[in-house]
Formats: C-alpha cells, sequence, structure tokens
C-alpha cells in the first residue's frame, strides 16, 4: 500500500531527495531512532579521531599516590589499582576498538561479496564448492575458531582483525549469494547483457548493488559483533595486551577488583562498550534505507 | 441479494488518507453476473474486498451499507463474518498459486472448508471433497486429491480454489481476475466452468477484470469504474455499442477486437493516419532447424524442436503460442541470451549463432538485435533512473559520454514520448506505462534492425496497451525496423503483425499471413486460440 500511494504522489519526488546529500537528510528526519544512532555514532567517532587529543590524563601513566580511587570530580570514571584515569582510557580505547571492528567487518564485507556473488551467479559446482567450505567455517563455535586464528598467528592487532574477518564471511557470502541469485535472470540483468555488458560487469554494476540494502543492515549489526569479539578475544587474554587501553581487557582487568568493591573498573568500560555496540544494532535500518533508491520517494 | 449502497473505503497511509472507493452503489440479483471493470488504481478490487471485510491493514470502510440477504455484513460480527464467507459468499482470487497453501495437499484443503462450515464429518470429509473436485471436471478426481498444488498446472490450480469457494455451496461467488495470467485456451475453460456452474446452481457472480472484451462475454450487466467511482452501468452490449461515459468510450475504444484497426484503439481525436512500413523481399533473418534441449528429471526435454522461418526486412513477424510452448526459448536465442542445441540463426547471411551467448557483447550484430521485455518493471534496474536505463547501451556499444549522450538520450525520450523531467526518476516513481516506454527507448537506442517484443504489453491496462502499440507502429516506420512480436494474445498480433507463426509444443504448427492464419486458420489448434480469445461485441465506434 506504501508502494501505491509512493507512485501516486511522484511529484514529492523531485523536491527531495534528488541529490544524495538530501537524501540522507530525508532519512535522518523522518526517523528519530536512526537520528540518534547517527548521533552516537558522530560521538564515538569524535572519540576516535580527537580522543587521545583531548582526554584530562596520559592512559598509560600511572600515580601509585592515587589508585583504586570511586568516581570524583577529577577522575569521572574513577582510578584503577595502578592510579591510572580509567576515563581516559576508556575514550582512548575507542580508537582501537573502533578500528578492529570496522577493518574486520570491511574485509569480511568484500570478501564475502565477492565469493557470494560469483556462487549465487554462475552456480553449478562453483556454487557448490563454496557452500561446503562457508558450511564447514560455520559448524565451529565461531568464538572458538577466532581464539584458535588469534592463538595460531599470533597475539597482534591485525590477527585479531583477520580472525574476526574470517568468521564473518559466510554471513555475508551466504546474503550476497542469495541476493544475487534471485536476480541474476532478472529481466534488467538480461536488458544489461544486450546493451554489451559482460557477465562480470552485469554482476558488478547492475546485479550486486541491488544486494546492497539487507546487507547495511548486516553490517551494522556485524560491527557490533566485531566490537564483542574484539574485546572478548582481549578478555580471555588473547589479542591486545596490557598495557595498551581496550574496553576488553579493562574489563578483564576490572572484574577481579569487583569483589572487593571496586565496580568502576570493569562497569565504565562495560557500559561504553554495549553504548557502542546498541549504538551499531540501531544504526542498521538508517544505513539501509539510505543506501536504498525506492526510499528516495 | 446483495445490495451496496454508497460504499467508501480509505486507506491510512504514511502520506495521509487515500479514498480508493469513493460512493459506490450497486446490486446483484440472484443469479445474476454483475461485471465491475475497470483500470488499475480504479478500486475494483478493494470493494469486493469490502464487501468480504478482507481490507487490509490501514483499510477502512467510511460510509455505505452492504446488505446482503438481509443482513448487514457492514456492522455483523467478525464471528459472523467468519462463518458467512465461504458458505454463502466465497471468493476466487487472481493468482491460484498464491491462493493455495504450498505445502499441504489439495484435498485437504477442500476438506478445510467443508468441515469449517459443518458440511462433511472428519468420516465423510474424503468423499465430499472429492465429489467437489469432480463438480469442477478434474479428471481423476480421487488421484488428483493427493496432490499438492506444485504439481498442478496454473489452470488447475484454479479449478482447485473454485472448488474450494464452491464446495459449501455459496450463494454469491466473487471472481477477482480468475483467470489473469493462465493462457488463452486454459481462461477459456475457466470462465465457462464458472459460468456454467453457477447458472446450474442460480448462483449471484461478482467477475472483477480489467478486461472489457471477457467481461462482456460472461455478465449480464457491467458496471465500469474509474478512480474509486461508478462512471456508467449497462449491459455489455449497450455499453459497447453505445458507452454514454468518455471513460466508457475510451475503454471500449481501446479493446483489441475485430474489424478494428491499430488507430482505432486510440480516442479518436488522437488518431492520426497509419503510416505504412515498408517490406523488403530480402531477409534479414533466417532460422533453420533451431533446436534447443534442457536436461531434464526423466531425460531431456525438448523445448524447441527443429523450427525454420525467416524474417523479411522491415517485416512485422508474429510469434503466436501458450506457456510451454517453446516462444519464448526461440526468441531469446535469437536475441542471443540462449544459445540452441543445433541449428543455425542467420542474420544478414551471417551465422550469429556460432558465436556463444556469453561472448556475443562484443559482436557486431548486438547492436542490430535487441528486446524489449514482458515485464517493464523487472526489466528496470531499480537503482538506476530511466536516463541512465535509456543510456547503458549507447554507453557500452557507442562508447558515448558526456553531453552527446544527454543529448541523443533526450531525443529518444522524445521519440517514445516519456516527458523530459521523467528522466531523472527511479524506475517505482514511474507508471506502468512509462515504465515500458523507458524500455522501448532503450531497445531502440542504437537503431536495431530487428527488434524483439516479448509480450510488451502483457501486464499494462488496455488504454495504456493501445498507446504502446501505437508508438510501436509510428517507430517501426520511422526507423524501418523489423518485429518479432511474441504474444499469446491474438486480437493484437492481428493488429500489428504482416504474417505470423503458430507454436505449440517446440513446434511451429500454423503459419502465413496474419489475415489468412486468422480468418481461415488451418490448423485446430489455431482455430481453439482464436475461438477461446473473448471477442466483444461490434461497436459502431470503428
Amino acid at each position: 500500500m506504501a508502494d501505491m500511494t509512493a507512485s501516486q504522489q511522484p511529484k514529492t519526488a523531485a523536491r527531495k531527495g534528488d541529490t544524495t546529500l538530501g537524501h540522507i537528510a530525508y532519512v535522518l528526519k523522518d526517523n528519530p531512532v536512526t537520528m540518534l544512532a547517527f548521533a552516537m555514532l558522530a560521538f564515538f567517532l569524535g572519540c576516535a579521531f580527537f580522543g587521545p587529543a583531548l582526554v584530562p590524563y596520559d592512559p598509560l601513566a600511572t600515580n601509585g599516590a592515587r589508585a583504586l580511587q570511586p568516581p570524583n570530580w577529577d577522575h569521572w570514571f574513577g582510578t584503577d589499582n595502578l592510579g591510572r584515569d580509567v576515563f581516559s582510557r576508556v575514550v582512548v580505547a575507542t580508537r582501537l576498538d573502533l578500528t578492529i571492528s570496522v577493518a574486520a567487518v570491511a574485509l569480511s564485507f568484500v570478501i564475502g561479496s565477492v565469493l557470494g556473488s560469483i556462487a549465487g551467479y554462475w552456480g553449478g559446482w562453483l556454487d557448490a564448492v563454496l557452500n561446503r567450505c562457508l558450511d564447514t567455517i560455520m559448524a565451529f563455535p565461531l568464538f572458538v575458531l577466532a581464539m584458535g586464528v588469534v592463538a595460531a598467528l599470533g597475539n597482534t592487532v591485525e590477527n585479531i582483525i583477520y580472525a574476526t574477518a574470517i568468521i564473518n564471511i559466510p554471513f555475508y557470502a551466504r546474503l550476497v549469494r542469495a541476493e544475487v541469485n534471485i536476480r541474476r535472470n532478472a529481466g534488467f540483468a538480461q536488458a544489461a547483457k544486450l546493451s554489451g555488458n559482460s557477465d562480470l560487469r552485469v554482476l558488478a554494476v547492475h546485479i550486486f548493488p541491488n544486494a546492497l540494502p539487507p546487507m547495511m543492515v548486516q553490517v551494522s549489526l556485524n560491527l557490533g559483533w566485531a566490537i564483542l569479539n574484539a574485546a572478548g578475544l582481549s578478555f580471555i587474554g588473547l589479542g591486545v595486551r596490557p598495557p595498551t587501553p581496550e574496553w576488553g581487557i579493562m574489563v578483564a582487568e576490572g572484574a577481579n577488583f569487583i569483589v572487593s568493591g571496586e565496580w568502576w573498573l570493569a562497569v565504565f568500560p562495560g557500559l561504553w562498550l554495549m553504548l557502542a555496540v546498541f549504538t551499531f544494532n540501531l544504526l542498521g535500518d538508517g544505513l539501509r534505507d539510505i543506501v536504498d533508491p525506492r526510499k528516495r520517494t | 441479494m446483495l445490495s451496496v449502497k454508497d460504499l467508501s473505503v480509505a486507506f491510512k497511509t504514511r502520506k495521509g488518507e487515500v479514498n480508493a472507493v469513493r460512493g459506490v452503489s450497486f446490486d446483484v440479483g440472484k443469479g445474476e453476473t454483475l461485471g465491475i471493470v475497470g483500470e488499475s488504481g480504479s478500486g475494483k478490487s478493494v470493494t469486493s474486498y469490502a464487501l468480504m471485510r478482507i481490507l487490509d491493514a490501514g483499510g477502512e470502510i467510511r460510509t455505505g451499507d452492504v446488505v446482503y440477504g438481509g443482513i448487514d455484513l457492514r456492522a455483523a460480527s467478525e464471528t459472523n463474518m467468519r462463518d458467512i464467507r465461504g458458505r454463502e459468499i466465497s471468493m476466487i482470487f487472481q493468482n491460484p498459486r498464491a491462493a493455495l497453501n504450498p505445502i499441504r495437499r489439495v484435498g485437504h484443503q477442500v476438506e478445510d472448508v467443508l468441515i469449517r462450515h459443518a458440511q462433511a464429518t472428519l468420516q465423510t470429509a474424503k468423499a465430499k471433497a472429492i465429489a467437489a473436485l469432480e463438480a469442477v471436471k478434474i479428471n481423476d478426481a480421487a488421484a488428483r486429491y493427493e496432490a499438492y498444488p506444485f504439481e498442478l498446472s496454473g489452470g488447475m490450480c484454479q479449478r482447485i480454489v473454485i472448488a474450494i469457494a464452491l464446495a459449501c455451496k455459496p450463494q454469491l461467488l466473487i471472481a477477482d481476475e480468475p483467470t489473469t495470467g493462465l493462457d488463452i485456451t486454459t481462461q477459456k475453460a475457466v470462465m465457462d466452468l464458472v459460468g456454467d456452474l453457477t447458472k446450474e446452481r442460480g448462483m449471484g457472480m461478482i467477475l472483477i477484470t480489467h478486461d472489457l472484451g471477457l467481461a462482456s462475454q460472461y455478465c449480464d450487466r457491467i458496471v465500469v469504474m474509474k478512480d474509486g467511482l461508478i462512471v456508467e452501468v449497462g449491459e455489455p452490449k449497450t455499453l459497447f455499442t453505445d458507452p454514454q461515459h468518455a471513460y466508457t468510450r475510451k475503454l471500449v475504444d481501446a479493446t483489441p477486437r475485430l474489424g478494428a484497426s491499430i488507430r482505432n484503439l486510440l480516442p479518436p481525436e488522437a488518431r492520426r493516419p497509419e503510416p505504412r512500413h515498408k517490406v523488403h523481399n530480402r531477409p534479414l533473418l533466417e532460422v533453420r532447424d533451431l533446436v534447443k534441449t534442457y536436461p531434464g528429471k526423466t531425460g531431456p526435454i525438448q523445448a524447441v524442436k527443429g523450427i525454420s522461418f525467416d524474417i523479411k526486412a522491415g517485416q512485422s513477424l508474429g510469434l503466436v503460442g501458450e506457456s510451454g510452448s517453446g516462444k519464448s526459448t526461440t526468441s531469446e536465442m535469437i536475441v542471443r541470451l540462449q544459445d540452441p542445441t543445433s541449428g543455425n540463426i542467420l542474420f544478414d547471411g551471417q551465422d550469429i549463432a556460432a558465436t556463444p551467448s556469453a561472448r556475443f557483447m562484443r559482436h557486431a550484430v548486438r547492436r542490430d538485435i535487441q528486446m524489449v521485455f514482458q515485464d517493464a518493471t523487472d526489466s528496470l534496474n531499480p537503482r538506476s533512473t530511466a536516463a541512465s536505463a535509456i543510456a547503458e547501451p549507447l554507453a557500452r556499444i557507442d562508447r558515448m559520454r558526456g553531453a552527446k549522450l544527454t543529448a541523443r538520450v533526450s531525443e529518444l525520450a522524445d521519440l517514445v514520448g516519456l516527458p523530459q523531467p521523467l528522466l531523472s526518476r527511479f524506475p517505482h516513481q514511474l507508471s506502468g506505462g512509462q515504465k515500458a516506454r523507458v524500455g522501448i527507448a532503450r531497445a531502440i537506442a542504437l537503431e536495431p534492425r530487428l527488434l524483439i517484443l516479448d509480450e510488451p504489453t502483457a501486464a499494462l491496462d488496455v488504454s495504456i496497451q493501445a498507446l504502446v502499440l501505437n508508438l510501436l507502429v509510428d517507430l517501426r516506420a520511422k526507423m524501418g525496423m523489423s518485429y518479432l512480436f511474441v504474444s499469446h494474445d491474438l486480437n493484437v498480433v492481428r493488429l500489428l503483425c504482416d504474417e505470423v507463426l503458430v507454436m505449440k509444443q517446440g513446434e511451429i504448427v500454423d503459419r502465413g499471413p496474419t489475415a489468412t492464419v486468422m480468418d481461415t486458420p488451418s490448423h485446430p489448434y489455431t482455430r481453439a486460440l482464436i475461438e477461446a480469445a473473448p471477442q466483444p461485441p461490434r461497436s459502431i465506434a470503428a
């Protein structure tokens, strides 16, 4: 019904959403939740870019005299057992955690799209082989697989990214395969062939972009998972090493102090982490609407 | 029996309220068949949903009275409505496959309605269901009882839906586009069946259709709807011979029929003399012993069984057949989207079947053979504007860029009658007719010598169909193109084509000049097709 009325009132289309920027503004205005999600994303991005320059204390500087202070006006989130400022550490860690999740998701997005497109478009034995490989990856408990990858390759940030990317590839490949498969014989794909496009071009320029809206939802959910995954790896001691500030390590270290009453060590990084994941989960619908031209009415 | 007075239905949408039906009144008597005819968006389906109280979410009956046999349907409780639906008033839907539950045996689906309305018990249900299937003339009903919908043809599925609708012997049947998407011979069989059954049982029927010809053949009285209003009511014959309202006249004019030329489909003020197209004696396309075999579950399936034909330069050839006749496979092989299993396709004497379809985009002949697809919506990339869709072949094959490309695109838009401001729109912002024009503009952009038209008007309203067909006639004269016009609608083929081929099960069963084949059909199958096509009464508006 919404589609019908949309086509009945095409005059509004000429006004709004003609430019990409105008369309983004329209999507944001249309849905307050999306607006909130993008505002929070902007906040986290701000922390990632400018955080290290803005924080009141050096995140690595210890100060024995002020160890384990509860939150106060000098130290908003309190201090840890070495006297480091928890607030500064939480803010500075944003850059590392976002880098890991964005890089991992970008990697799995690209690899998953390529594999899924090929499997969905050409089908046949290629499809069967790729699908079985992806099934194999999915058959592992994914977090355990990521642990194995990091343990085998070594404890570095790059390896956390690779591990997180590998466990996310099947989701993208599956999604793209399904979206490409239903469109490979669509009229517009055939028309593109008549216009002189090779199979590869039809796939890349005409079919694949139509898979973007559902992909965007997947991307935003995955960004959240990827942060959790990276934090989880650090939590169990794989991945980022202390004293580098990272949310997972901070929660892990802080957990030791909860029993003795110093709750702020684990709670604030945990809350920050939760907020970041929440932001990405909210982002999905908005991102999908932005890449979907059908919303431009 | 049923009386509708001043019915209004409104839908709440994000963009405010839409009045889909605005004060509609009509009656249906016992044993009467009423046709509701209108084009898409006229509110004809919404009216019927409102009667059954099965409107989509957001839809609401605003005003009006609906009285059936003394019961006020608008005030009836939902529980009462459930008893009425199926037992007193039944409905058959447009897409029979969607109306059946795909994972239940069809027999069980017939039983459901019988048991629901206490017409049968668990013990007697099977026998009664089989009897209901026999009533709709399903051969070997006991075996079909066990079938799943996917194992049955479209026509067979529609019979099952009719069996379900009639199982409890309702007094009124609402048929919403019951034969859209079915073959023409199946359409006739299904409509004859419904007509006979309702007559036999003295039932009333409301037939909702966009096809004025079909309605005139099966209805006692016709209501013409436009934009949620009834514009005219009358008997089929008077409606055709003496339409009162301008819109009815337009519909009557636009309905393809015997004795009308292609220009007669347009409103009188838009009729210009029909341009002549020149047919040369030299063959442009020669198809020789073309065969296409698909691997099937039970051995290879021959979709096309060695057919041969010619298209002369400038000629329009009609390719007629029902679904499964191999006509689409044939056209896809000629346009080089598929490779034939064997045989030759000579274009200007050159065998183009020798180049595999995957590499054909670099072939010199690519630009000379283009196609207009059946479903205009499906054939346009939802992410491309109309302008970029039309520009695609020019940019890829002619390597046209920049201002020259823009100029050519707007020239093409003028040629197909697409207003310039629409060029920046996405497909979902265009109407069906506009999308069809974009598809045609894209296909003629490279000035091909052969244009394959795969049922280009099948999804369009008749008034839009009339415009598109006339556009094709103008373009043919202007650009000297040859057409291969693939269709199941003989009335349309007659208007456009010089010669016609009739295909059945992968073979050409009849061929010749259109007038000869249509007026004196030699093959029984051709005769069956012609007889099955609904023929509206001759109108005086010629």
